[in-house]
């Protein structure tokens, strides 16, 4: 192993951290520009995705990118990162004109960034982690103890407790984020950019994420925040630019602004953020039922551990849980997709055949998949195509032993009309309509067949506002028309809006289920991180 | 100002593309191999005069192109079936050889049967073999999740020896242990006249028996991929596995299958060698011709669409024909393939290129006012 005692300033990542934290130098007066992009614009074929897109932002602030996916927020990061290059514009860091030719050079001016999926070496602890990649040419030995003090430090400093000499795979997907963050910050970050950092947070670890960003900010750092969530943005930035269709529609500071203001630039008309209605009701028998439901993952380790659960008609039943707890091992052990090693499921009191996805079909299963575009479509196949997914080994869509076109071409129409898919006609591929009609398409198809059971897995996830509020309708009128209702998701408010019962997912178990009404967000972030 | 070319993909090929590209691709291939012709010391519009009366015009010159054109038929459909799903069968060659040894052991066991049930015999005989045969892979890749690409390329080889085993290295059924210097020269037994298939005459032009199968599989697998529900099911694997599962399609099944059909088709190539042409197993002369390896070109050109096979299968056919017409002493083999490969190089380029766009990017861009300042 490596000599811990002579490696004092071997690394030399910590010498920036300890000199350029002036204590008490920081207040919030306005200070010198730290990211100036001008009229970026970046083309794609056949979409400008960036196009002429400017913003700023100062030593010091939290500056919000603000738009609904497609609207050019990631592209614009991977402008900033160096991984694109701009058709046209120009990026000045630090009041320097810059050019960067890789994320590598973009390091090299102290822009770092917190991608979505987290990016560390499962196997080694997180002091090696920090470490990992980090080029001083000079430096050839690496000092364990001297790099754990480093991070110990910057953890204490800015309230991201994690212990240094823990291996990655042993944190939770909060611990590990704040990992990235740390590493960013150890490794000389001036400007840190999170890409939607929430997604794999409970409410308290956002909380507790927001103050740390605050403190950074305080010490001086340029954060830039990705998000479509408004409420965070609120809380969290000190200015917000707004990005709809690749352009910069405006930057506005947070203070004097509300979430209707924001959404309704954010999608270019006046939108009304109300809830959708819940009809009380009474729910009818159970019509899903899990007992004692054990599956393996991904990697043969057990994903679902003992699952008792059961769905009546007529209601909906929210999975909340941090990502990755077994949620979408529930949502394809009860589509058939993913066998069961124990325990039995029940539809409508008919046991259902394990690993069987057509078994589960027939059973009226309908599922709407996470993984839109992989799973759910078949993306360059037609819409009319996409909707007999399905339905074509009905006779309804035959006549004699061939398939028949004029049939599926019917149908399509119907539903295109009946579920509002905006769409040049029936044999468009798929794959050419916008994510909003994506889904509306497959849910067409999947409540045409008239289920008596709907697994719903994130399914808002990247729709603007408006299909968004669409697709929660459909789910809460397909509930009310007495279907079964499982609707997985990561965004507790969506959970909270829809459901009239809460199941939380913690490590493959069911920690507890909650009456909707009576549950608070409190209670349910706790059990989310497995605390109670 | 003119900045760099830029290359970008296309979102949809104009249909008029389709049709100009090929033949652009023809008159560029033309004159690439006119300067090699040249450059070789040939005239190249009496080479290419030559090669068009070697393969068309000539006296029996339509026949002997409908030689070569009748075994690419099947292994172009065969490549083209399989490769619609995305399954990669590059075995047709192995299942071509099966299909040989099914056949001409069908052919050799019926001897004096009803000549049309010896032939019907044959042709169920070799599509047999070549399905087994391609199921190995088949099996393979759906149960244990390996690449069908080398296993069933490997097969091939193992096909191969398996040939040279039963004539040369064996007292096999298939070896013909009676004429005298059999032992020295081993060759197969000849099929009896019952199992040799009639061609349709018209004058000196004669149209394989094979080539009326070939073509009328063409069109039934054509209607099975366009209108049936197994034919859906194969879009939609080919698009998504994960949807193809997700929408219940069994798709382990689906894999077999198609591959059995696809192993078939290359089968019954076997059979029409041995019916329609050889009416022996010649192991050296099934491997020399690499039927099987050309029909993924012959596939590739025709875009997998079973109908275009049909035609590609008579330009390549006709293409090998006429190299052979042009070989002699003032026209090396090398240079003939040179410019056989010359040619399918430029038109199978074309029709990749077609997929794409190039135009000269422009410095600075003029701002259209689409953008709303703040």
């Amino acid at each position: 192993m490596l000599d811990a005692g002579d490696g004092r300033a071997a690394l030399a990542a910590p010498a920036v951290l300890a000199s350029d934290l002036p204590a008490g130098a920081v207040g919030r007066v306005p200070k010198a520009l730290a990211v100036q992009a001008i009229e970026m614009t970046k083309r794609f074929p056949g979409v400008v995705a960036n196009d002429h897109v400017s913003f700023d932002a100062a030593e010091g602030e939290v500056h919000a990118l603000l738009g609904e996916n497609g609207a050019g927020k990631t592209t614009l990061c991977n402008l900033l990162m160096g991984l694109y290059r701009p058709d046209d514009g120009r990026l000045i860091i630090g009041g320097k004109p810059v050019r960067f030719h890789s994320p590598r050079d973009a390091q090299g001016s102290g822009i770092f960034m917190v991608h979505q999926h987290l990016r560390l070496v499962e196997s080694m602890t997180v002091a090696e982690n920090v470490v990992l990649g980090s080029s001083s040419p000079r430096q050839l030995r690496f000092s364990p103890r001297a790099v754990e003090r480093t991070v110990a430090e910057a953890a204490e400093r800015f309230q991201m407790s994690v212990d240094p000499r823990a291996r990655i795979w042993q944190l939770s997907l909060g611990e590990r984020q704040r990992v990235e963050i740390l590493k960013a910050l150890c490794r000389g970050a001036r400007i840190l950019i999170l890409d939607e950092p929430t997604t794999v947070l409970t409410p308290q670890e956002a909380d507790q994420l927001f103050s740390s960003v605050r403190d950074m900010a305080a010490a001086g750092r340029t954060v830039i925040f990705i998000s479509h969530k408004l409420p965070e943005v609120l809380a969290v930035a000190d200015r917000v630019t707004i990005l709809r269709n690749g352009h910069s529609v405006t930057t506005l500071p947070t203070a004097g602004t509300d979430a209707d203001d924001l959404a309704g630039l954010m999608v270019g008309r006046e939108v009304s953020l109300e809830a959708v209605a819940k009809v009380t009701h009474e729910a009818g028998p159970a019509v899903l039922e899990l007992a004692g439901v054990w599956a393996r993952g991904d990697l043969g380790t057990e994903a679902l551990k003992d699952i008792t659960l059961e769905v009546r008609a007529g209601e909906i039943l929210g999975i909340a849980g941090v990502s990755g707890n077994g949620q979408r091992e529930l949502a394809e052990v009860i589509t058939g997709l993913r066998p069961t090693t124990r325990g039995m499921i029940k539809i409508g009191g008919a046991r259902l055949p394990t690993g069987d996805p057509r078994g589960a079909i027939d059973l009226g299963i309908a599922y709407v998949p996470e993984d839109r575009m992989g799973t759910g479509i078949a993306p360059n196949l037609s819409i009319a195509e996409n909707l007999m997914l399905k339905s074509y080994r009905a006779k309804t869509m035959r006549s004699g032993p061939v398939l028949s076109s004029r049939k599926a071409i019917a149908n399509a129409r119907e539903m295109i009309e009946r579920f509002d898919v905006r769409a040049p006609g029936p044999r468009t591929l798929i794959r050419q309509l916008s994510g909003g009609n994506i889904q509306k398409v497959l849910l067409a198809r999947e409540l045409s067949s008239q289920p008596r059971v709907l697994v719903a897995a994130s399914p808002t996830r990247g729709l603007d506002v408006g299909a968004t509020q669409y697709v929660r309708r459909v789910l809460r009128d397909t509930a009310t028309s007495g279907v079964a209702v499982v609707m997985i998701s990561e965004d507790l408010d969506e959970v909270f809006e829809l459901s009239d019962r809460i199941a939380v997912f913690y490590n493959g178990r069911v920690v507890g289920t909650l009456k909707a009404s009576e549950a608070d967000r409190q209670q349910i972030g706790l059990m989310m991180a497995g605390a109670a | 100002m003119i900045g760099p070319l830029r290359v970008e993909r296309r979102l949809d090929t104009p249909k008029w593309l389709k049709v100009v590209v090929p033949l652009a691709s023809l008159v560029l291939a033309a004159i690439i191999v006119g300067i090699l012709l040249l450059a070789t010391g040939h005239n190249p519009l009496s080479t290419y005069h030559q090669m068009y009366s070697a393969a068309i015009t000539a006296d029996g010159a339509l026949s002997s192109t409908l030689v070569y054109a009748t075994p690419l038929l099947f292994t172009g459909l065969c490549a083209a079936f399989a490769f619609r799903m995305r399954t990669w069968n590059i075995g047709g060659e192995g299942q071509l050889y099966m299909g040989a040894v099914g056949a001409s052991a069908t052919g050799l066991v019926l001897g004096d049967w009803p000549r049309p049930l010896v032939i019907i015999a044959m042709v169920i005989g070799g599509a047999l073999a070549g399905m087994l045969w391609a199921e190995i892979p088949a099996l393979l890749r759906a149960y244990l999740r390996t690449n069908e690409i080398l296993t069933s390329l490997m097969l091939n080889y193992v096909a191969g020896f398996f040939m040279y085993y039963l004539i040369y290295d064996s007292d096999s059924y298939w070896r013909d242990l009676t004429t005298p210097g059999a032992s020295v020269f081993p060759t197969g037994k000849t099929l009896g006249s019952h199992a040799n298939w009639p061609g349709i005459t018209i004058g000196s032009f004669t149209l394989p028996l094979g080539f009326v199968i070939g073509a009328a599989l063409a069109v039934g697998l054509l209607l099975l991929i366009r209108s049936t529900r197994y034919g859906f099911e194969m879009r939609v694997m080919g698009d998504s596995p994960q949807a193809a599962n997700y929408s219940g399609i069994r798709t382990k099944r689906k894999i077999l299958s198609v591959m059995a059909i696809s192993g078939g088709v290359a089968g019954v190539a076997g059979s029409s060698q041995i019916g329609d042409f050889g009416h022996v197993l010649d192991p050296r002369g099934l491997q020399q011709a690499q039927y099987g390896y050309t029909g993924i070109v012959v596939a590739a050109l025709a875009l997998y669409n079973p109908i275009a096979v049909v035609l590609v299968s008579l330009f390549i056919g006709g293409l090998t024909n006429a190299g052979f017409a042009l070989e002699g002493p003032s026209f090396p083999t090398g240079l003939v393939g040179t410019m056989e490969g010359i040619i399918l190089f430029t038109v199978l380029g074309g029709e990749i290129l077609a997929r794409y766009r190039i135009s000269w990017q422009r410095r600075h861009v003029v701002a259209v006012g689409t953008g709303v300042a703040s």
